[in-house]
């Protein structure tokens, strides 16, 4: 009888959580929706009609295709920094003991601790300082700073499982220490490392705050999100570009979930 | 990998030449590889990042001079000075009653979701509600904004429903009050306050949920068994076990609201937050130090929060 009551699910309790994630998802979806619609003037509920012509538009926007090569491409090198500056902090902060390790830690999470703004402010007064002009190399030094820390989080989690006898029985058997690295670590690491790359790509794609002070007159996708929601030029196509911007950054999340969930169980059983 | 490794010989050969005497250097000096390692990593974000930051931190010791407009670079406490103005003090509490309030809110919000996902979520419903609020967390920030631009909108999709259950004076008399209300909802306090819980939610959820997770549950039986009742082993069991998540949740809520400029910016009134004042005095006013100042009012915030956080255990549930 006692354990029936422990584990019944109180019907105020499954309500409250039902409406909670009702109250994140249906915002989403109410994007989806309007993507569709014919009215072009206002954010006009119910639609009063639906139509496929604003995909047409926008594909035939060039300011749209712009901004979203370069988020892609921002994104990619950012990515591409951000996994090497943060494998190289996880492997040095887990497998050795040295004098300011948490300094070190702290130091990863200080871009995404603190407001964007500071971040984004202090990069654009260093840029004016030192003077700099703006850039696409502007534009991946902010991001890549604040992408670092999802990598380190991955494979810091990653190394710690990681029992440091399979380094040492490598070692053993005569492999040298890239051997090691080729043939040990990297298979260890890798998935977790391609989620941390997909959630810091992600993270790039979307970010606002920092780019719109490190972006001079340079266009991102979010920054041309931002403009159009600023100053409304024409919704139906950022309704759309909002829909695509949903669906492109579920994929990532989607395959990084399933990347570490495996993984962590594969690495768990191997020990 | 591993396989073929091993087929092509348990041990393999040492392969000299420069890569092999570089790999035996790293082993009889392990400083070097960890130098090696470190060094990149610290010139990006200790000499640039944290270099930029600390440059900032000292404009706001310079002051602009009232003829000229030019930044005086000598030392004074002159702006700090002025961010003590009327004016600025209550863009300062504004932006701090916003983020205590979008705290407090989105703890009540995210508590039920958290504990059915800690508690009561199996199998397949478990990886619904971690999906349901990893999804919302990622995805694009200004895509939620806009949303809500959507739904809160005079014509949009919360006026509609009020007026088909033919409750619009609800609307309309929540509008008129003064402090929170507006001319719609999207261009008052109310319309930002709920874009803010909404885009952080997540932020709460996370946290609160592996809080929730570590509570063993034969404290809760053992709660149950000595005769308190469900309410009972809430209050005094469970709440402050799950307290230390909640606090760390309530760091995300508290320091991005107190750092956020777009949500008000396109969500509210013209009332400036924190982060508006400082985008607005370096953009067009050009007045950096005053800006940089502003900025150090959220970090000063956040280290009180974040010592006060530490003292009650909130990090050992990050």
């Amino acid at each position: 009888m006692r354990s029936d009551r422990q584990h019944r699910t109180p019907p105020g309790l499954k309500i409250a959580a039902a409406a909670g994630l009702l109250f994140l998802h249906l915002p989403l979806l109410l994007i989806f929706l309007y993507a569709f619609t014919t009215e072009d003037k206002s954010y006009q509920f119910p639609p009063p009609g639906l139509t496929l012509k604003w995909f047409a538009v926008t594909w035939n926007r060039p300011d749209v295709w712009e901004a979203l090569g370069l988020s892609v491409r921002v994104a990619s090198i950012s990515t591409g920094v951000a996994l090497l500056l943060g494998t190289l902090c996880a492997a040095a902060v887990s497998q050795t003991r040295f004098f300011g390790r948490e300094t070190i830690s702290l130091m990863v999470i200080l871009p995404i601790a603190l407001p964007g703004i500071i971040t984004g402010i202090s990069l654009r007064s260093a840029f004016n300082l030192a003077e700099i002009p703006f850039s696409f190399w502007t534009i991946v030094l902010g991001h890549a700073t604040f992408c670092v820390v999802v990598v380190y989080n991955n494979a810091v989690a990653r190394f710690r499982r990681l029992s440091g006898s399979l380094i040492e029985a490598s070692m053993d058997l005569g492999a040298d220490g890239f051997q090691t690295f080729r043939h040990v670590i990297l298979p260890n690491i890798s998935t977790a490392l391609l989620a941390g790359g997909m959630l810091a790509f992600a993270l790039s794609f979307d970010e606002v705050i920092v780019t719109t002070f490190t972006a001079g007159q340079q266009q991102t996708l979010p920054i041309w999100m931002l403009e159009e929601l600023v100053r409304p030029r024409q919704r139906p196509v950022t309704n759309v570009v909002a829909m695509v911007v949903v669906l492109v950054t579920f994929l990532p999340i989607l395959l990084a979930y399933y990347l570490t969930r495996d993984g962590d169980q594969i690495t768990g059983s191997g020990k | 990998m591993t396989a073929a490794t091993v087929t092509a010989g348990a041990i393999l050969p040492g392969r000299g030449g420069a890569a092999g005497s570089l790999s035996d250097a790293f082993w009889r000096h392990p400083g070097l590889l960890l130098f090696l390692m470190l060094t990149p990593p610290l010139i990006w974000l200790g000499v640039v990042y944290l270099g930029s930051l600390f440059a900032l931190l000292m404009q706001s010791f310079f002051a602009v001079d009232e003829f000229s407009g030019m930044v005086v670079r000598e030392f004074t406490l002159k702006t700090y000075g002025e961010l003590l103005r009327p004016s600025n003090l209550d863009i300062i509490l504004r932006t701090v009653v916003m983020a205590g309030l979008v705290t407090i809110a989105s703890a009540i919000i995210a508590f039920p979701i958290a504990y059915f996902a800690a508690r009561h979520a199996r199998g397949r419903w478990k990886a619904v509600f971690y999906l349901g609020v990893m999804l919302p967390l990622w995805s694009s920030y200004l895509v939620k904004v806009y949303a809500w631009k959507l739904i809160l909108a005079k014509e949009g999709i919360l006026t509609w429903v009020f007026e088909r259950l033919h409750l619009t004076f609800l609307i309309d008399g929540w509008l008129a009050l003064p402090v929170v209300g507006g001319n719609s909802l999207s261009v008052s306090p109310t319309g930002t306050f709920l874009v803010f819980v909404y885009v952080w939610l997540p932020f709460m959820i996370l946290p609160v949920q592996a809080a929730l997770e570590r509570v063993p549950g034969n404290l809760l039986e053992a709660s149950a068994d000595l005769g308190a009742s469900p309410r009972q082993t809430f209050a005094h069991v469970l709440l402050p076990l799950a307290l230390p998540g909640v606090i760390a949740g309530s760091i995300f809520t508290f320091s991005l609201t107190l750092g956020d400029y777009i949500v008000p910016q396109i969500i509210g009134t013209s009332h400036l937050f924190i982060g508006m004042a400082v985008y607005a005095h370096q953009g067009t006013a050009g007045n950096i130090p005053l800006a940089a100042a502003f900025t150090v009012v959220p970090v000063v915030i956040m280290g009180i929060y974040l010592w006060l956080a530490r003292r009650a255990g909130a990090f050992n549930a990050l």
